[in-house]
């Protein structure tokens, strides 16, 4: 059924999503930067590589377990950069408010983002604040931009995944997805899992310190490390398997999944990356992942290959195999 | 249960194992139908047929309740949305299945005041904030659900609410598995039975329907391990020609099932004819509120205007659900039926056939392995 009105599945960061972004955006906004469809665009200035991100956040609940929207928007962005191999320096922070939102509030927002700011070691340099009339707004909405600048001997970018590349993945999958889902009005599950929100900056540049084969870092934030991993295995045409016993999902993500019928695979993540390394430096980026406070749990959960170029495959824990395929729009709890 | 005691069905040494003891068990071919979606999901999941032989084939059945509904329930779900002062709840599953115009989905972009819950006190709930409007629960589900929503409506007459109903289109397991006998194409050879349903029903609601027709039938868990162990045991009935009903969940299923969720599904819910959709009329497939709960049902509460309802032309769902066709067999398959765009409810489930076809199914592999 064709639909002339937007459904929320446009924003799930699936097959909907792309399909949006190439029919209805890419062909106005026409041209090769744009065209490359990363996290954010690279390109130069004055001889030096910039790389350039934006992102609006508009979680409900804005408040969640490990964090609020105000750090996962500095996060966020910063991240973005980071996917880029840049170092992310300057930020800027838009905000739109609704009437009436509590000042105490938005004091704990943006004091979060100072604190976020710090962390990721990010200036906040721009800014913008609009209020509108109560009920045009969900409480509050967050836009951030940022630029960054890519030191000469990075270059990473979705399309440059080669056979032979291991996949690290920085630790578990799905926590801030459960998070969230967990905290939604309506939903009144007890659960300890926190939002994994956190800067990745301080890793990539550890990581690019030790490992000149690093060919692609992601961030597999909405529609999770399914959606991320097929995005690459298409813009490289290169097959990717992963084990799905390598995986790390915390039992309590894994429960919460089982009863509403959700797959991990597709949830999002706010502070994990996966990263594409040439065999030879795999284990040495692998250290340097593991030796950051947030990559702990880090794993080379699957590898390139040149059979089934664009196709994920998973070899799941009791030995069989599957495809992992792009999310098709928002998961929706089933009924049993 | 514990996630630990979880893992032991997980296990890839069991699986082996399994696996290994069915490829010398079978012989002949075999057509085995999983009944429920959980467990075609499950299959898909953990690519349990890349480890069986050829000569297994495994069927999914009309067990995702989403699946089975009909379009004229659809429609009536949509109408009630477009009442005046009502605030339908559902479980996610149904926002996207089309009905003859419309889907919630759409419904909802348009206005309309529609609301996923995860639970359907959550829906009592909203009837006690709302006190100026109607909420309504669209019940959809097997004997898994259904007490649930039987439980709600309890506690809505406990709570003496009067806006609060449910529209039931719920339908139960058993007549399905003999509507099911009556299929030209379908040539099963056992059943793997439902878990969940089977919790609440017990192994004793299946006696008379394997005493008619003495077909293989074992319940089984929703474990890689317990549907390997099912597969075993049901390919070892039809091999001996001993078909039995047997238990492969005994952790979890009792031969009394849970009576204390039976008595409150029938003080609540009556049997009655449903129409399942593919399938047509089914005698006493469904569960109907009892005129002693008048008050909390939708369906008497609303005079609904319905039009004719249209079925989408050329969609398989019918032969898909009945296991005579698989998904790529049908002409719409992956071509104009997508989840993004489902023509049929099979498409669009989480636990529906085609959705985990399209999913998880790829023709290559089978060519690979």
């Amino acid at each position: 059924m064709k639909t002339d009105k937007i459904l929320l599945d446009h924003g799930s960061g699936g097959k909907i999503s792309h399909r949006m972004t190439r029919d209805m955006l890419l062909p106005v906004f026409n041209n090769p930067i744009l065209a490359q469809l990363n996290d954010g665009a690279i390109f130069e200035l004055n001889g030096q590589r910039v790389a350039f991100s934006t992102d609006s956040y508009t979680v409900d609940p804005i408040f969640f377990p490990g964090g609020n929207i105000g750090e996962l928007a500095v996060y966020g962005t910063v991240n973005d950069l980071a996917m880029c191999g840049a170092t992310p320096m300057f930020l800027s922070v838009a905000l739109i408010i609704e009437e009436g939102f509590p000042i105490e509030q938005l004091e704990a927002i943006i004091a979060a983002m100072g604190q976020a700011a710090e962390h990721a070691g990010v200036s906040v340099v721009t800014g913008d604040t609009k209020v509108v009339p109560k009920g045009m707004a969900d409480k509050i909405f967050i836009n951030t931009s940022g630029i960054g600048v890519i030191p000469d001997h990075v270059d990473v970018a979705s399309h440059k995944a080669l056979p032979g590349d291991a996949v690290i993945l920085s630790g578990s999958i799905a926590d801030h997805g459960v998070s969230i889902l967990a905290r939604r009005a309506g939903l009144s599950f007890e659960t300890s899992v926190q939002s994994d929100t956190a800067p990745l900056n301080h890793m990539v540049a550890a990581m690019c310190a030790v490992g000149r084969g690093i060919h692609v870092l992601r961030d597999p934030t909405r529609g999770g490390l399914g959606t991320a991993l097929n995005e690459i295995a298409e813009k490289s045409a290169a097959g990717i398997r992963i084990r799905e016993d390598r995986i790390p999902v915390k039992p309590e993500v894994a429960g919460l999944c089982e009863l509403l019928g959700f797959d991990p695979l597709y949830l999002a993540n706010e502070g994990k990356l996966i990263a594409f390394v040439a065999a030879d430096d795999a284990a040495a980026v692998l250290e340097a992942v593991r030796a950051d406070r947030c990559g702990r749990d880090a794993a080379i959960v699957g590898e390139v290959v040149a059979d089934h170029p664009g196709k994920v495959f998973m070899q799941t824990r009791i030995g069989g195999t599957r495809i992992v395929d792009m999310l098709a729009g928002e998961q929706l709890p089933r009924i049993c | 249960m514990s996630i630990k005691h979880i893992e032991e069905y997980r296990d890839s040494t069991l699986a082996r194992q399994l696996s290994e003891k069915i490829r010398r068990l079978s012989r002949r071919k075999i057509r085995l139908m999983e009944v429920c979606g959980t467990h075609t999901v499950s299959i898909f999941r953990s690519g349990i047929r890349s480890l069986l032989p050829e000569t297994i084939s495994l069927l999914s059945g009309p067990g995702c309740p989403v699946c089975v509904t009909d379009q004229a329930e659809i429609d009536a779900f949509i109408e009630l949305a477009r009442q005046k002062d009502v605030i339908v709840t559902t479980f996610g599953d149904l926002m996207r299945v089309p009905g003859s115009a419309s889907s919630l989905q759409r419904e909802r972009a348009e206005g309309r005041d529609i609301r996923m819950v995860y639970s359907t006190m959550d829906a009592v709930g909203l009837a006690q904030q709302n006190p100026g409007r109607h909420v309504v629960f669209l019940g959809v589900g097997f004997e898994t659900t259904a007490p649930t929503i039987a439980a709600a409506i309890l506690t809505a007459a406990g709570l003496k609410l009067e806006n609060f109903s449910v529209i039931s289109a719920h339908k139960v397991v058993p007549p399905a598995l003999e509507a099911l006998m009556t299929v030209d194409g379908a040539r099963i050879d056992g059943f793997i039975l439902p878990g969940h349903v089977s919790v609440i029903i017990g192994l004793k609601a299946y006696r008379p329907f394997f005493e008619r027709h003495r077909m293989p039938c074992v319940v089984a868990g929703f474990e890689p391990g317990d549907i390997l162990q099912a597969v075993a045991m049901l390919v070892e009935q039809f091999e001996t020609g001993r078909p039995r009903l047997e238990n492969a969940y005994p952790r979890a299923v009792a031969q009394e099932g849970n009576l204390k969720a039976q008595q409150v599904l029938t003080q609540v819910f009556q049997i009655g004819d449903a129409c399942w959709r593919g399938i047509g009329r089914i005698p006493d497939s469904g569960l109907q509120i009892r005129a002693s709960y008048a008050a909390y049902d939708a369906g008497r509460r609303f005079a609904l205007h319905l039009p004719e309802p249209k079925t989408p032309r050329g969609c398989a769902c019918g032969e898909i659900l009945t296991g005579q066709k698989t998904p790529p067999e049908c002409a719409l398959y992956k071509k104009v039926c997508t989840p993004i765009d489902p023509v049929g409810p099979c498409m669009v489930s989480s636990e529906g056939t085609c959705a985990a076809y399209y999913r998880y199914h790829y023709d290559e592999l089978e060519a690979q392995s």
